[in-house]
């Protein structure tokens, strides 16, 4: 603000500082202003309410065989429910944890070992994993392969190799009864 | 400036807003260097296509609905029982490819002759705003169909931003407006695309008036010296321009006529389903060179980043080249790179619509990294010390007296 203090003031040393302290104020009080109005507009484009009302839903596992998947969709995602072998639970259980590019136990994944719920989005870009129906290619790892840039998940869906950073996510789930869970 | 007029009226409104000179200096009187070939017609092209789009656009925009239980039958319904629905329709998708047809050789053009240098930076960073926003609008208005390609093609590139580190995941909640991509989400990217083009407009505005402050470049690259070196735009390049619409035109109504889905993909034919992922998601042809450096890099975030740098490295590519000669007529060894630069571009263009598996995964990769050596290294560094540019002619009007 040197160009605007005129030189008497300056001269005595307080009309400038009182000046600037003027303007910054005003700015300062202009950017929250602003960042205020702006705020609203910007959380106006996140889930509205009605979506975020939308998420949860309960699903009946009896008639869920053994080896067999089921896709379910929960907040417009699929999500796949895979009733496992006592075979690839072994594989699951052993494989060692350095093997994995994102570590975690089949333990921390399942509630009980014999269902294996997981969201179906590939955590590379979103596309739906293969898998869930008999004669699609299950990957290297007899688990799920995402074809759009090759990933391929095991029979935790956890990620063992391609581009996908994460294991396939696990919604939050409780059993209500034996037979049934609710997601969300 | 030369207008001059004996109408009263037009002399009164002159007087108030000059806008008949404006157009008369831009238009009419405004001096272009004589020497142009016809790669100087595709930037009157391009803004015949954006026009057109924006035409055809808003005539669908009155009979599309933008709702994903109705949106894929909205546009099946301008198919097939709108007056002339199929036309408009067809001239909007396949006018889309012809616009970075345009876009793509005017860009190559630029790189040829060097028409990124001083003085021309900003105009040609506003050339790269235009490129980025063109890219937002296609890949938005393609998602309005609601087809598989659509919803899968939005899923996958909305997702790339969940690769950026903490906020990722928010920020794409925030993009959907929900959890996946879902009815808030075309909606807003209806409204977007609707906008977008207008955005366009405003800049190739600044794009123009930036060209008129420095005037046009042309194929040797050095300035124009006086009124022997130049021709008026009025009638010689109006009628050159208007010319090259013919032929661009003729073409178009090949691809319009005869093969109106070539350059689409069927399975955008097949509503949207979001439990089912086709066997091979490719983006619209303009976009897979793009596609295949994002793929080339086998870590999320660096897929990202190596996607964006691409075009990162043409806005900062006036100070990558230090060359001062600008057209590649007079540097032998930057023009032989330039044709490996541009074959190689096609390479990964190709490569971007195959799977990503076997070979081509090594050959995006060799061919990214290619890309990136031609900006970053051999402009920069290694042209400078090979290259000995031939002698300059010392005016376009004696070498155009000399051919
Ligand atoms: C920069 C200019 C533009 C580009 C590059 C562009 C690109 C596209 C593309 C690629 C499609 C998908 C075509 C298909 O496969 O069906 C599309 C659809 C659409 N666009 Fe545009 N567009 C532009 C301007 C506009 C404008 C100004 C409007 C006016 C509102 C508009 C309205 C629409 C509508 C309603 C659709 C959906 C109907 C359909 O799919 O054919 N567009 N646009
Ligand atoms: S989206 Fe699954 S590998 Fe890219």
């Amino acid at each position: 603000m040197a160009d605007g203090a005129n030189p008497e003031s300056s001269a005595q040393g307080s009309g400038e500082t009182r000046r600037e302290f003027l303007y910054l104020t005003a700015g300062a009080m202009t950017v929250v202003g602003a960042a205020g109005a702006i705020w609203p507009m910007i959380d106006s484009m996140n889930p509205s309410a009605d979506v975020l009302a939308l998420s949860s839903t309960e699903v009946d596992l009896s008639p869920i065989e053994e080896g067999q998947s089921v896709t379910i969709t929960w907040r417009g995602k699929p999500v796949f429910i895979r009733r496992r072998g006592a075979e690839e639970i072994a594989i699951a259980e052993e494989t060692p944890l350095a093997d994995l590019p994102d570590p975690q136990t089949d333990d921390d994944r399942v509630e009980k070992p014999e269902w294996l719920i997981l969201v179906g989005v590939c955590t590379h870009l979103g596309c739906v994993p293969l898998g869930q129906k008999t004669g699609e290619s299950r990957g290297d790892y007899g688990g799920w392969f995402c074809p759009c840039h090759g990933s391929h998940y095991d029979t935790s869906g956890r990620i063992r190799k391609g581009p996908a950073p994460k294991n396939l996510e696990v919604p939050p789930y409780v059993f209500l009864t034996d037979n049934s869970i609710k997601i969300g | 400036m030369s207008f001059k007029t004996n109408n009263k009226v037009v002399q009164w409104v002159e007087d108030r807003l000059p806008l008949i000179s404006m157009g008369h200096h831009t238009l009419y009187e405004y001096p272009m260097p004589k020497n142009l070939n016809y790669l100087w017609n595709f930037g009157s092209l391009a803004g015949f296509a954006l026009v057109t789009m924006i035409v055809t656009g808003i005539i669908l925009a009155m009979q599309y609905t933008p709702h994903v239980d109705m949106a894929f039958n909205s546009v099946e319904r301008i198919m097939r029982d709108v007056n002339n629905g199929w036309l408009i329709r067809y001239i909007h998708m396949n006018m889309a490819s012809f616009f970075f047809i345009a876009v793509y050789i005017h860009i190559m053009r630029g790189l040829y002759y060097g028409s990124y240098k001083a003085p021309r930076e900003l105009l040609w960073q506003l050339g790269v705003v235009i490129f980025l926003l063109m890219m937002a609008t296609a890949f938005m208005g393609y998602v309005l169909p609601w087809g598989q390609m659509s919803f899968w093609g939005a899923t996958v590139i909305t997702n790339l931003f969940s690769a950026i580190p903490v906020v990722g995941e928010s920020i794409v909640t925030w993009l959907w407006g929900g959890f996946s991509v879902d009815n808030p989400t075309l909606n807003r990217f209806f409204a977007l695309h609707y906008l977008l083009p207008f955005i366009i407009v405003a800049v190739v505005v600044l794009h123009i008036v930036a060209l008129h402050t420095v005037t046009s470049n042309n194929p040797l690259g050095i300035d124009m010296k006086g009124p022997q070196d130049s021709l008026t735009f009025q009638p010689y390049y109006t009628i050159k321009d208007l010319f090259g619409l013919g032929v661009f035109l003729i073409l178009f109504a090949g691809f319009l006529f005869w093969a109106p889905n070539y350059m689409g993909h069927p399975d955008n034919y097949i509503p949207a389903n979001p439990l089912s992922t086709p066997a091979h998601i490719v983006p619209e042809w303009y976009f897979l060179p793009f596609y295949a450096i994002l793929r080339a890099v086998p870590d999320k975030l660096g897929g990202v980043l190596a996607m964006f740098g691409a075009i990162a490295v043409l806005f900062v590519l006036p100070w990558l080249d230090r060359s001062k000669i600008r057209s590649c007529k007079f540097r032998p060894v930057a023009r032989v790179f330039f044709w490996i630069f541009l074959l190689n571009g096609l390479f990964l263009g190709y490569l971007g619509g195959k799977p990503a598996e076997g070979w081509y995964v090594v050959a995006s990769q060799i061919a990214t990294a290619y890309y990136f050596f031609h900006f970053l290294i051999l402009l920069p560094v290694i042209l400078p010390m090979i290259e000995r540019p031939r002698e300059l002619p010392s005016s376009i009007h004696e070498a155009v007296l000399k051919s």
